[in-house]
Order: C-alpha cells, then sequence, then structure tokens
C-alpha cells in the first residue's frame, strides 16, 4: 500500500506566529482516493491544503507530492490543481476563457483546446456556456467552471477547499453525487477539505478528522462513524451519547464496564482496556430502541420518562430524562408509521433497549 | 429630479447645493471671462471682446515649455507613483509582514506634513549633498507626494478582489509575474487609470515643491507664479488657464461617453 | 547539508526561503517605495531637524550644536503670534470649509436619487484649474477693481469702491475655504453613503425625530469623513504661503511666508529649519488634540 502512496506529509508543521497551525501531521493518501479532511474550522484543514496547493510553505516537515519534495516548487510547478472556496472565477474572462487560462503552455493547437474545453463543458454539463461571463453564472455553475478549469490541467491530485459550502441543500446534495461520479470516471485523486461531517461521510474513501492543528483519526467513514476511536471524533461525527464508567470484568471478547446512569453495560468491543480503566461508553441516539413496556431483562436497557421532542421529518429526536443524569439522553427514531405520535406524550414512562455492539467504548482522557 | 416637489417649492438642500455650487463656481469662471478681455489690465470695467491673450499664449516660448516640462514631469511621475504604488499596495494586502503598520505610517508621511515642510527638507538635503536642482529633483519630489496617493487608490481597489483570484492564477500553473499581467492587471485596470489620472493631475498642478527645487527650467505653475507678479505676463496666462480647462474638460467627458458606451455595449452582448 | 555552499545549493536555498516567507517577499515588492521614501522623507526630515541647531553665517553653516534659533524662536514675539496666527486661520478655514461642505456632501448622499456622479463631477470642475490661478481668481472677486466693487458700484450701493475686502486675514479664509472646498466634501460624502439605511430608519423607528436621528445617529457615523476632510485641509493650509502672500497682504501673512523668507530673502536656512519644526510639532500636537477631542465625543455619544 504505502508505495503508491500519491501524497505523503512527513512531520509536516505550519505556525502563523505562535499559532499552530499544524502540529506534525504525518500521513500518506492513496492514488485515485477520494481523501477529505475534516474538522470545525480553524482546525488546521484549509491549511494543510493550501500547503499542498503550495500557497503556504510548511514550517518544518516535508510533502512529498509523487515521490518528489515540494519544498522548492512554487505553486505554479506542481502537478495539483484546486477548486477554491469562493470558486476564484476570473471575473475579466468568459466561461471559455477561464477554463482554456491554464492551457497556455499546454502546446495544444487552437483547434484541438478547443475541442478539449468542449469536451469538459460536457463533463461538468455546461455544454454551450462557454460566452457567458463569470457574473453570468450562478452559484452552481460557478462551482463547475471552477471544477472544469481545473480538471482540464489533468492534475494528479484535485484539491477541494468546502467546495459545496455555498449553495443551498438541494443542490449541495445533487453535486456531492456528480462529484462522487466525476472522481470514479476520471481516477483523480481527490483531496477535500469540508466541516461538514455528513458530506465527509457521502462523499470519502477515507476521512482524516482534524482539531486544533492535529489530525486525530484517518479512517473509513463507517469505522469513524461505528467506532471512532476518541471522544472527540464520536462527538465531531454525529451526534452521541456518553456515559462515564469503570472497566470491571474482562473476558475473551467481552467486556463488563460499571456505569452510574446504565448500570452493567456489556460490549463486544475488541479494543482492550486494563481492569478498573475509566472510560466512556458511548451509544448513537439511533442505536436505543424506546419501548413502553418494562423489558423481562433488566441488563439491556434503562427506565426513563419522556422529555421533550423534535420532528425532523424523516426521523424524530426525543430527549428521555434518566435518574442520576442532568441531561436528557438523546434517542433518534424514523418515522416509519407515525410512531411519533405515540412516543410524544411528555412524563410517560419509557425503557430504553440496546444490543451489545451499539457499544463504543473509549478512553477517558 | 431628486425630490418629488414641485419646482417652484424646492428643498432646503437643493436650495443651498445650487448656492454652494455658485460660490465654488462663481469666482473660476471670471478667468476665462478676462482671457477674452482687450485689456492687460484684470479690472472691471470690461474693455471689449478679443482672441489676442490666446495668440499671445501661443507665441510664447517660456510658457509653452514650462507647460511641456509640467506635462513630461506629470506623465513620468504619473507613471512611476502608479507602479510603485502598485508594487506597494500588492505587498501590504498580500502578504503577512511584521512592521506592516508602522512602514504604511511612514509612506504616508506626505500627506501628513505641510508640502512646505516636505520641500525646504528635500532642499537642504539636496545642496548638502551638492546635488544641483533640476526638473529631476522636482519630478522625485512630486513622485514622494504621489506615491501615497496611488497606494490608498490601489490598495482599495487591492482589497476589493480576493486573493483566490490570483492563487488560482499560479495554481493553474502561470508564475508570480504571468499571474499578475493575466490576472491582477486586468482586474485593478480601473484603480491603476484613476491613479494615474490623480497623481498626474496632482503633479501636474503642484507648485510648493517645484518652487523650491526647480532651477533655470520652470514647471507651469511656478511660471503662473511668476506671472502673477508681472501684470503684462497675467492675460495670456488666464489664457492658457482657461486652454487647459477646456482641454480637461472635453477629456473627461469624453472618457465618460466611452465608458458609459462601453457599459453598454458589455451589458447587450451578454444575454 | 554539503550541498548547501555550491553556488547551485545557494541558489536552492534562497529559493526556499523566497518561498516561504512572505515577509521577504512583501518587503521586496515594498523595496522600491520604501528606498524612495527613506532618500526623499526621513533623511531629509533628519537633515532639517539637524539643520535647525546649525547657525548661517554668510552663505556657510556654523556646524556646531547650537540652540539660539529656538531661544530666538521664542524671544521674538513674531515667530510664536505668527504661529498662533496661522493656526487661528487655518483652524477658521478647517471649520468654514467642513460646515460648508457638510449639508452639500448630505444633500448628494441622501437626496440625490439618480446622477450621482454627475454632482460629484460638478463639485470638482472648478478643480481642474490651476491652484495659483484660483487664488487669483479671488483678487479679481476681492480687489479694488473687481467683481463685487464693481457690481455694487453699478447697481448704485456705492460710491467709492471698498478698499478692505482684500488683503486681510479673511480674504485668506474665503480664498482658501473655497480652495479646499472639494476635499472636504469627498471624504465625508463617502462616510455618508456607507451608512447602513436601515440604521437612520431604526432611529426613527425608536421615535426620534429627523434632527435626533442626525445628532444621534447620522453624525457619529459620518465622523470618520469628518475627521478626513478636517485634516485634509488643516494640514496643507496651515503651511501655505501663497495664498496669504496673494490675497493677504502684510496684515495676512502666516508661519508659511516666513519660512519661505528664510529660505529666500532673509538667506538664514537654520532659522527656517528651526521654525519648520516648531511649525511640525505644533501641527502633530494639534492633531493630536483633535484626534483625541473627537474620540472622546464619539465615546460619549455610543
Amino acid at each position: 500500500m504505502e508505495h503508491d502512496a500519491i501524497i505523503s506529509f512527513q512531520n509536516v508543521s505550519k505556525h502563523f506566529g505562535k499559532v499552530k497551525a499544524v502540529d506534525h501531521a504525518s500521513f500518506d493518501i492513496q492514488r485515485g482516493e477520494f481523501f477529505s479532511l475534516l474538522g470545525p474550522s480553524g482546525c488546521g484543514k484549509t491549511t494543510l491544503l493550501r500547503m499542498v496547493a503550495g500557497f503556504e510553505m510548511p514550517s518544518s516537515g516535508e510533502i512529498f507530492l509523487d515521490g518528489q519534495p515540494m519544498s522548492v516548487s512554487p505553486p505554479n510547478r506542481r502537478p495539483v490543481n484546486m477548486v477554491f472556496q469562493n470558486y476564484a472565477i476570473f471575473p475579466h474572462l468568459d466561461v471559455r476563457g477561464n477554463i482554456a487560462f491554464g492551457m497556455r503552455k499546454s502546446g495544444l493547437s487552437k483547434g484541438d483546446l478547443n475541442k478539449r474545453i468542449d469536451e469538459v463543458l460536457e463533463l461538468i454539463k455546461l455544454p454551450g456556456y462557454g460566452s457567458r461571463g463569470a457574473d453570468e453564472l450562478s452559484g452552481g455553475q460557478r462551482q463547475r467552471v471552477a471544477l472544469a478549469r481545473a480538471l482540464i490541467k489533468q492534475p494528479k491530485v484535485l484539491l477541494l477547499d468546502e467546495p459545496l459550502g455555498a449553495l443551498d441543500k438541494k443542490l449541495r446534495e445533487q453535486m456531492q453525487i456528480e462529484l462522487r461520479q466525476l472522481q470514479q470516471q476520471l481516477g483523480i485523486t481527490f483531496l477535500f477539505v469540508t466541516h461538514d461531517q455528513e458530506e465527509a461521510l457521502t462523499l470519502s474513501d477515507r476521512i482524516a478528522v482534524m482539531s486544533e492543528g492535529q489530525v486525530l483519526e484517518i479512517a473509513a467513514p463507517s469505522q469513524l462513524y461505528e467506532s471512532p476511536s476518541s471522544r472527540f471524533v464520536a462527538d465531531f461525527i454525529g451526534t452521541m451519547n456518553f456515559f462515564e464508567g469503570t472497566v470491571t470484568a474482562i473476558t475473551a471478547n467481552n467486556m463488563t464496564i460499571a456505569t452510574q446512569v446504565l448500570g452493567e453495560v456489556r460490549t463486544t468491543c475488541e479494543e482492550s482496556f486494563p481492569l478498573g480503566a475509566e472510560v466512556w461508553v458511548a451509544i448513537r441516539p439511533e442505536k436505543f430502541r424506546p419501548e413502553f413496556t418494562s423489558p423481562a431483562r433488566d441488563i439491556d436497557s434503562i427506565e426513563g420518562r419522556m422529555g421533550p421532542s423534535a420532528y425532523l421529518g424523516d426521523r424524530s429526536h426525543f430527549y428521555v430524562h434518566i435518574a442520576n443524569r442532568d441531561d436528557p439522553v438523546l434517542v433518534a427514531l424514523q418515522n416509519l408509521e407515525g410512531s411519533v405520535h405515540q412516543l410524544s406524550r411528555p412524563d410517560q414512562p419509557v425503557w430504553l433497549r440496546w444490543s451489545e455492539d451499539a457499544v463504543v467504548v473509549l478512553a477517558k482522557d | 429630479m431628486n425630490t418629488n416637489r414641485p419646482w417652484w417649492r424646492p428643498d432646503g438642500f437643493y436650495i443651498y447645493a445650487v448656492l454652494y455650487l455658485i460660490f465654488i463656481y462663481l469666482p473660476v469662471l471670471f478667468l476665462p471671462v478676462f482671457s477674452f478681455n482687450n485689456s492687460k489690465y484684470i479690472a472691471f470695467p470690461l474693455k471689449g471682446f478679443t482672441l489676442k491673450w490666446y495668440e499671445a499664449m501661443i507665441n510664447n516660448p517660456p510658457m509653452l515649455n514650462a507647460l511641456m516640462n509640467s506635462i513630461k514631469i506629470g506623465l513620468i511621475v504619473a507613471i512611476l507613483s502608479t507602479i510603485f504604488g502598485l508594487l506597494a499596495a500588492k505587498a501590504v494586502t498580500r502578504y503577512r509582514m511584521p512592521g506592516r503598520a508602522p512602514v504604511v505610517g511612514f509612506i504616508m508621511i506626505p500627506l501628513v506634513i505641510p508640502e512646505i515642510i516636505l520641500g525646504i527638507s528635500l532642499l537642504i538635503l539636496l545642496s548638502l549633498a551638492d546635488i544641483p536642482l533640476s526638473l529631476l529633483t522636482v519630478g522625485f519630489a512630486h513622485l514622494l507626494l504621489c506615491v501615497p496617493f496611488s497606494m490608498l487608490v490601489l490598495v482599495s481597489r487591492m482589497e476589493g478582489f480576493d486573493k483566490s483570484m490570483e492563487e488560482a492564477g499560479l495554481d493553474l500553473g502561470e508564475n508570480a509575474w504571468m499571474t499578475f499581467w493575466r490576472v491582477t492587471f486586468p482586474i485593478v485596470l480601473p484603480g491603476i487609470i484613476a491613479s494615474l489620472l490623480l497623481t498626474f493631475t496632482i503633479s501636474f498642478d503642484e507648485f510648493v515643491l517645484a518652487f523650491f527645487l526647480s532651477s533655470i527650467e520652470q514647471t507651469l505653475p511656478v511660471y503662473i507664479w511668476s506671472s502673477l507678479r508681472f501684470p503684462s505676463k497675467l492675460p495670456p496666462t488666464l489664457a492658457l488657464g482657461a486652454a487647459i480647462f477646456m482641454a480637461s474638460f472635453i477629456v473627461v467627458t469624453f472618457a465618460e461617453w466611452i465608458r458609459r458606451r462601453g457599459v453598454r455595449l458589455d451589458s447587450t452582448s451578454g444575454i | 547539508m554539503n550541498n548547501a555552499v555550491t553556488p547551485s545549493g545557494i541558489r536552492l536555498e534562497l529559493r526556499k526561503l523566497f518561498l516561504k516567507s512572505e515577509p521577504v517577499r512583501g518587503y521586496t515588492l515594498l523595496s522600491p517605495t520604501l528606498l524612495a521614501m527613506i532618500l526623499g522623507l526621513a533623511m531629509p526630515l533628519v537633515v532639517l531637524f539637524t539643520l535647525s541647531f546649525w547657525l548661517q553665517e554668510y552663505l556657510d553653516f556654523i556646524r556646531t550644536f547650537s540652540l539660539a534659533n529656538y531661544v530666538e524662536f521664542f524671544q521674538k514675539p513674531i515667530y510664536v503670534k505668527l504661529l498662533l496666527k496661522s493656526i487661528r486661520i487655518s483652524g477658521m478655514v478647517t471649520i468654514a470649509t467642513v460646515l460648508l461642505a457638510y449639508p452639500m456632501a448630505y444633500f448628494i448622499a441622501f437626496r440625490v436619487k439618480s446622477n450621482k456622479l454627475i454632482w460629484l463631477i460638478l463639485i470638482t470642475v472648478p478643480f481642474w484649474t490651476s491652484y495659483l490661478l484660483r487664488v487669483f481668481a479671488w483678487k479679481i472677486m476681492l480687489g479694488y477693481n473687481g467683481v463685487i466693487n464693481s457690481g455694487l458700484k453699478s447697481l448704485g450701493f456705492l460710491t467709492e469702491p471698498l478698499a478692505f475686502l482684500l488683503y486681510n486675514p479673511t480674504s485668506v479664509v474665503i480664498t482658501l475655504a473655497h480652495a479646499w472646498a472639494a476635499f472636504a466634501i469627498l471624504p465625508i460624502y463617502v462616510s455618508l453613503e456607507k451608512i447602513d439605511r436601515s440604521l437612520l430608519e431604526a432611529g426613527r423607528d425608536l421615535g426620534e425625530n429627523a434632527w435626533m436621528t442626525f445628532l444621534r445617529v447620522t453624525l457619529p457615523l459620518s465622523l470618520p469623513g469628518v475627521i478626513a476632510a478636517s485634516l485634509l485641509v488643516f494640514i496643507p493650509t496651515v503651511g501655505d504661503y501663497v495664498t496669504p502672500s496673494l490675497v493677504g497682504g502684510p496684515r495676512g501673512i502666516m508661519i508659511g511666508n516666513i519660512i519661505q523668507s528664510m529660505f529666500g530673502q532673509s538667506q538664514n536656512w537654520p532659522m527656517g529649519a528651526a521654525i519648520s519644526v516648531m511649525l511640525m510639532f505644533t501641527v502633530a500636537a494639534m492633531i493630536g488634540l483633535f484626534l483625541w477631542g473627537t474620540h472622546s465625543y464619539r465615546k460619549r455619544v455610543a
């Protein structure tokens, strides 16, 4: 695997004055991958992307692009291209001029270049838009032109800096699908920066979660969601209910954790914690199953009272008050058959059930 | 035009605006009046219409020479100060630099000290360094005065467009120089034109620095200054003033007409 | 690293530094301007300051440190008197110009709905004439056989022309207020134009009448423009010697005239330098005081 890294960060740090924007990042991005940098604003993800593009230089460490060290390459000599957050469509050129901008030294004849541009316009589904001015394009169209302008250069890596942030929800979802298709069709490595965890989960082969300049975890979307490795990642990706606990028993592939709120919790967690370790027990809202009669066995359930609820269309959120806990527990439920009405009576007693494999155990730091 | 009151009951502000215009126009309008007056004394009553002062203006080599000097200096200063201003504006708007604020403050000093102090301090330096006064020294002084203005105009223009435009130019394979020509220059062009016009005007009309720093070769304001003391030289000077005024009026009107035509052409060709 | 000492290695290292360091790139771009400013601004000011501690002896300077020029400045009443008078005249010019300009700027910003550009051009047109000729124009207006005297005479109000119109401090103030009008209107107009119109509606909405809305919303928000306009008029006029010598007469001369004569007929450059230094410090102090005053006013309003 390692030999096919297209980008390799080796101990890359970037300081702005005293602020460590990126702190010792070391990881590889594989050829042909859709790789996302995900994190809250100010976490260093954009700085990392801009270092790949060459707009920022690492304070220390080295970035290798296809095996070549990049510290002596200015942005114009790097085989990468970028789709900017605000698209940066040149206002003084039309669509064709924008797309042709980077092709001055391509050596193509005028006719061939025009053919290439037409092909790219076809690819981004804007045929016939060549003579439009920059100010005559909608947000989505600008985004496509920015994409075309970068793709016509056939970069080894396409860099995307929150390219969908400015679009409305419907258009964003449509562009997500198109981006994914485009990436699979062209086989180019995409390095995608976003703060939207849902977007990262939808699009990526792998995601690097960043916080305060540190890369916390790199994993495939399902793994990040189902078994995150830290409380920050678990909290940042989706929503999570956390409960404090202590490891009380360990068998071959089972662990028992004593919690004040949930009582004894058994889990099939693979990670090994020493006996007596302080841990977080984490359960996703949708992994709780609410029931209105007391279940037979009481080990995997907890009794509570219905609190406020929120109707979200496809699903509903319920807050359930549980003894020994200030914050209510969040429960998410698909609205399959009008279950909302049944559940939304306040103060009604409710039992929350969960299965062993829904429990994630995280180290307390 | 601006309110929906009937014209015979105008808004107080409107009356004020008209009075204000009279205040700023009235004195200036008497200059061309006297350039057509058939008397070498600039006083009432008027003595009848003549064009002889315009004839005298054309046949006045020292004055035309001064005019040419001012145009030359104005053009060179406009171009140089706009280049300097552009480089400086690019530096302060595009790069994180320690000490940026004091450096900008330093460059802006010519705007906040009286010109006479700028003039005499340069005069002292030049004489101590044994550098003879010439049009060159005047031009240099004008450059100092014009760079801050140029920089102000261009900084606001540079701040008005996103840094990522230039990054996109680099990203698409152009080096810094070609990115400047293909991206920055076309986008800041209106600012560059404004800077050229402004700095030319400042240099062309600048008197104090030129007075202290010129020698035998005069600029036009220095010539006008000397003519103000010799009544016989005055009427042709008024003729020249009126002619320059008309010329700039025509240029500006023409430029505005071109601009409007350009805007109209743009908006029709797009759709 | 071995290759760092070879020429190509050094080039590579320099290249790395240039790419890596934004300050290096920024200061490279700034260097022509900075060089010109150091040569033409910093050095001359240092030399001016130095010269003010020297003495003039015929055509030469006595290059030993002396406070004699400053002693003379404070001992002979004329210098301080002229300095104070210049500040007074210039202050009056500034107040008059800004007061006259504000309603005009307000008119263009709030009352003119279309063709604002035409109005702005209309305002600047008179200023395309030479500054000197503009000043001279007031000689025509106020002179013995000038517009006002001739006009009043032909209307029968006067039998003899009024001699007191020209050559006094008031004629200097009028002339300067006219000459710098456009410089006051433009910054005030810009700051008025920037005001969010909904703030004014909010002022009215909260129950203030038009006048109180102006005092509590519009005026404080346009203060940056008023400050810029005031400085833009005050600084150049306080050192002016052109206008006083054309329309001021002996009673209208200002500190600039003295400085100019020290470098002309009087041939006492060090004294001229000392007066200039005093002028510079006084202006700086005035500006500081003014900015401090407007700052505390703004704090009080806010």
